[in-house]
């Protein structure tokens, strides 16, 4: 406990704690609610997801501070790490919705949300100052094997049952969270073989698509492929291109017979990369 | 001296015959009488269109099953001595209810044995002639279900041994009527009708209602055993309030003035429901009724009365309509109000008219039943028409419905050695017997009867000579169908043929040496003869010249004049008899237009007070609910806004009551 | 400095948390805000735990860390669900439930 208590700062003998940790709580408090507040003003999804992501590490903080190391850590590890990140997967899933926007649609929704909400706040926050409590124990003697070593004892020992319980649910949670997104298949599934005898019974090109540049004098993307017999392929440039009217002059780099279209590929990048005439002369031959 | 020894002195039912326990299998086994056709009807209305080949085959069975386990029970009976005729069947214990201790069980006497003989007999003799006579609808399994189901009913009506299972029965042959009567309910008409006779029927249920409530308080039982034997230590007006309910209650069954109207529009149903139903037994029940309730009419001296009156009152109204009928059914309806008439006057003189009631009740049975089967054949060669003034000169056509109309015609007008006759002969001897301390009551119901009788000659005679004779006046082509008068096939005729001899034979044989009166002694008491105020060949003779004027004239202005194709406009009192004597527009008037007034005013208060209230509790959930919807918007944050502002008010009541 | 400024500002970012879940529409965002809620009362939990001096606090901080993880696989993966069916990540268009 040598390490443990060094880190956190025991209760005084009135029951209130050090200045460290009252600097700790200041500090977390405000940004904590901040971050909390934003649930309530943020237009958008994504954000209102990071900032409870900062709202569970600071409380994770606070449960450190508190003597409370073993959650601490399960507060980071399966909020932080692992709620929240399925949070963020579900919202790339929904994307962007009509129902971030923060007008109320439920007349007179807003008002009774807001008076039911402060009227809770009220009460609880009156309950908790108004109660007078007795002088705080610390954990000082209960985590004398160090904290995690006590939680698992309670666990393992007292409440072995209710743990049973909850991995029964746990496990029972995964089935059924399989169970509400299966969908099922509605058509029969379509393979490999399928695809190629469509393809046949069709009569469609049975091979795959040439790549651009394929035997054309130039690689690049918009340069459509040559066949067997020297003919630009147009399928073998992106369809976008070809939309966009951005596909290059396929003549500019096919067999060039006369002079002057010879003197294309003197070109610098061309000479560059390949042989021309040797490429050209295996190609007449 | 007390009420008690003078009604005990008065009554002749002190000697009556105690119930016995049953003896014999087919006594044991009375139940059968009643489960049989019930659980055919069950079946064949279960059953559905499955049985639609062999249904009217299974509903004859069960018909005539009864009746031979009727008839074994007729014959144990018969052979038991004569104090022992009376045996009580227990079923099973069936209302236990605080006080009131009810064992359903059957009565198998000499009057519910009666009963069960015509029932069964004329009923299985109506569910052959039905098998021809629907042979054409589609429905005739229904139609079977329902006879069956009526005849279980009508059973255990006359078997049960108390009040209550009456009531049952009672009910369950006014379901069978109506839903007979509207059998053909795709015609609005005949669903009316079916309604009309429902409603009126009801009117006499409430009176049964009243009548069992009164003896409950009164007596606390409900049996017949326990109510005729306390009839002795009841006070008069409670046996008159209950001898008049019981009237009421036999005025809706038996279309008794002033219940009367439905049985004319009853006609609607398939003819032999009218045969079995309107004619037969059903209508009778009013009659069986009051006769089973002798003991209380004798300890009611002015409820009585009263049922004299009704009857001799239906007796001539019945008459009167009968006379200007047009529509062979209708007439004859008028007809069996009128018959049913004489035996509510005979049932209502004492004893000495309650075994000549229902002889003449049997002899109806028969001889009308048969009329009414004839006019179904006629009408089933006629393309159903009902109309006499376009039949005419059938006779020659229809040889065997001619002679047994003929017949049974001659039965109800009473000519010797008919049946009708004797039965008829005997209420109106029976009539003119003096009352003590009121002389009158014999020459005025005397005098009744005897007009009764010339009328009924005449618009029998009417009847008959219109159907049968006279010129054809039949409907031509060019009016719509012409006519092809045929006779009808043999399953429809033989019923005809057997109860046609029961209209010429059964009155004499069952008056030989009083043979029926005696054997319904046991029930009804016995009593001494005594002598009319007038000697017994006057009144005989005068019948008899009464009812040849009648038929004479009824022959010289239908069968030896021509018969006009539409009716005349007649007289005023024609008129107001063919409209049944403006009964139903009396109806209207004094229940149908202040019922529909109090209804209007009910449904107006309704509608403005209970509905404006019920009404405006709604509007007011709906505004509120209108408001507090804006809440449910849909979006989930509205939703977790409501939950932290609750959270919050609840965060806070807490700590403010905690602090 | 009193530990109660840590359970202070414990309470700010809980309800500025809460005020995002409230008042933004993104759904990530709402959720973000829901885990900045978490991490709030984790640092409750961890000052709570320095006071009476026993390692419960941490223990109940770590369970809470490890359920969040399991919530934020889960939460995601019904956002990309939804996304791909809706085409956005709006939580206000996701209201089914109104009609």
């Amino acid at each position: 406990m040598t390490s443990a208590s060094s880190l956190v700062t025991a209760l005084t003998e009135a029951g209130t704690t050090s200045s460290g940790e009252a600097t700790l709580f200041w500090v977390l408090a405000p940004l904590m609610v901040l971050g909390a507040l934003g649930l309530l003003f943020s237009r958008r999804t994504i954000h209102v997801a990071v900032s409870i992501a900062g709202v569970m590490v600071g409380l994770a903080i606070l449960y450190v501070a508190q003597e409370a190391f073993f959650l601490g850590f399960v507060q980071i590890v399966v909020y932080t790490g692992a709620i929240m990140m399925l949070f963020l997967f579900v919202l790339m899933l929904v994307g962007v919705d009509a129902s971030d926007s923060l007008v109320e649609t439920i007349s007179g929704q807003r008002w009774i949300g807001l008076l039911a909400g402060l009227g809770t706040g009220a009460v609880l926050v009156g309950i908790v100052t108004r109660a007078s409590f007795a002088a705080p124990v610390g954990l000082e003697a209960a985590n004398t094997d160090t904290n995690p070593v006590g939680v698992s004892r309670l666990v393992f020992g007292n409440y072995v049952l209710a743990l049973e319980v909850v991995g029964t649910l746990l496990v029972t949670a995964a089935l059924g969270a399989l169970v509400l997104t299966h969908r099922r298949r509605l058509t029969r599934k379509v393979g490999q073989r399928e695809i190629a005898e469509a393809k046949v019974a069709q009569g469609a090109r049975l091979t795959p698509l040439a790549a651009p540049g394929v035997y054309a004098r130039h690689n690049a993307m918009d340069v459509p492929a040559l066949d067997p017999y020297g003919e630009p392929i147009e399928e073998s440039v992106s369809r976008v291109l070809r939309i966009r009217g951005q596909e290059a002059a396929a003549e500019a780099f096919a067999l060039q017979e006369d002079a002057e279209e010879r003197a294309v590929p003197e070109d610098e990048w061309l000479t560059t990369t390949e042989d021309p005439d040797e490429l050209e002369g295996g190609e007449q031959k | 001296m007390s009420v008690h020894t003078l009604t005990a002195a008065r009554l002749p039912f002190a000697d009556l015959a105690v119930p016995v326990a049953p003896s014999g299998p087919w006594q044991e086994s009375a139940w059968l009488l009643v489960a049989v056709p019930l659980v055919s009807a069950a079946v064949l209305l279960l059953a559905g269109r499955r049985s639609d080949r062999w249904g009217h085959w299974l509903g004859v069975a069960a018909s005539a099953a009864s009746f031979v386990i009727g008839a074994l029970i007729l014959v144990s009976l018969l052979q038991a001595p004569v104090g022992e005729r009376v045996v009580e069947v227990d079923l099973f214990d069936w209302i236990s209810a605080g006080q009131l201790t009810l064992a359903a069980g059957l009565r198998l006497d000499p009057l519910s044995l009666t009963f069960v003989m015509l029932v069964t007999f004329v009923g299985s003799l109506i569910h052959v002639y039905s098998v021809a006579y629907m042979d054409a609808d589609v429905d005739r399994r229904r139609f079977f279900a329902y006879l069956n189901l009526f005849v279980a009913a009508m059973l255990l009506l006359v078997l049960a041994d108390s009040f209550v299972l009456l009531f049952m029965g009672w009910e369950g042959v006014g379901l069978a009527s109506y839903l007979l009567i509207g059998f053909w309910n795709h015609r609005t008409e005949y669903a009316v009708a079916a309604k009309k006779a429902f409603i009126a029927n009801r009117v006499g249920d409430l009176g049964l209602l009243i009548a069992m409530m009164a003896m409950f308080a009164t007596v606390g039982a409900l049996d017949f055993t326990s109510v005729f034997g306390a009839v002795g230590s009841m006070d008069t007006s409670t046996a008159t309030i209950i001898g008049l309910a019981l009237l009421l209650a036999a005025c809706g069954k038996s279309a008794q003035f002033p219940l009367q109207s439905w049985l004319g529009d009853a006609m609607a149903g398939p003819t032999p429901v009218s045969a079995l139903i309107h004619a037969a037994t059903m209508v009778t029940a009013g009659v069986y009724l009051v006769v089973r309730s002798a003991p209380i009419y004798e300890a009611a001296p002015d409820a009585q009365l009263a049922v004299v009156v009704v009857g001799a009152i239906t007796l001539l109204f019945g008459a009167i309509v009968g006379c200007a009928k047009d529509d062979i059914k209708k007439a004859l309806a008028a007809s069996t109000m009128s018959q049913i008439g004489y035996m509510m006057l005979a049932a209502g003189l004492g004893p000495v008219g309650y075994a000549f009631a229902i002889f003449h009740l049997v002899t109806h049975g028969f001889f009308k039943a048969g009329m009414f089967l004839g006019a179904g054949s006629v009408m089933h060669g006629m393309n159903d028409q009902v109309d006499m003034r376009r039949f005419g000169g059938l006779a020659r056509y229809m040889k065997i419905t001619w002679v047994t109309f003929g017949l049974g015609w001659l039965a109800i007008i009473g000519v010797p050695p008919f049946s009708g006759f004797f039965s008829k002969d005997k209420i109106i001897e029976a009539a003119f017997m003096p009352v003590a301390g009121a002389e009158w009551r014999a020459w005025l119901f005397g005098s009744v009867v005897l007009i009764g009788a010339g009328l009924t000659a005449f618009y029998m005679s009417r009847l008959f000579f219109m159907t049968f004779h006279g010129e054809k006046r039949w409907t031509t082509a060019a009016e719509g169908a012409e006519q092809h008068p045929h006779e009808s096939p043999r399953l429809m005729t033989w019923p005809m043929v057997v109860l046609a001899v029961g209209s010429v034979a059964l009155g004499g044989l069952l008056s030989i040496g009083g043979v029926f009166t005696t054997w319904l002694e046991p029930v009804v008491g016995h009593t001494e003869h005594a002598d009319p105020v007038l000697p017994i060949p006057v009144i005989m003779a005068s019948t008899l010249v009464l009812v040849l004027l009648g038929a004479f004239l009824a022959w010289r202005q239908y069968a030896a004049s021509t018969v006009p194709q539409v009716a005349p406009a007649g007289s005023a009192l024609t008129r107001a008899a063919r409209r049944d004597l403006y009964q139903d527009e009396v109806n209207d008037a004094v229940l149908v237009g202040p019922g529909a007034y109090l209804t209007r005013s009910l449904v107006y208060g309704d509608r403005q007070v209970v509905d404006g209230a019920v009404v405006g509790v709604a509007h007011v959930t709906v505004g509120i609910a209108e408001r507090v919807r804006k809440l449910q918007n849909g979006y989930v944050r509205s939703y977790a806004a409501t939950m932290l502002a609750g959270a919050v008010v609840l965060l806070v009541v807490v700590l403010v009551t905690r602090i | 400095m009193s530990l109660t400024n840590y359970l202070v500002l414990s309470t700010l970012l809980f309800t500025i948390g809460t005020m995002a879940v409230l008042l933004r529409r993104n759904g990530i965002i709402v959720f973000m805000g829901v885990e900045l809620m978490l991490n709030a009362t984790n640092l409750a939990l961890v000052t709570f735990s320095r006071m009476h001096g026993n390692l419960d606090g941490q223990v109940f901080a770590f369970f809470v860390m490890v359920v969040a993880a399991a919530e934020v696989v889960i939460g995601l993966a019904i956002i990309v669900a939804i996304f791909r069916t809706r085409r956005s990540a709006s939580v206000d268009d996701v209201n089914l439930l109104r009609n």
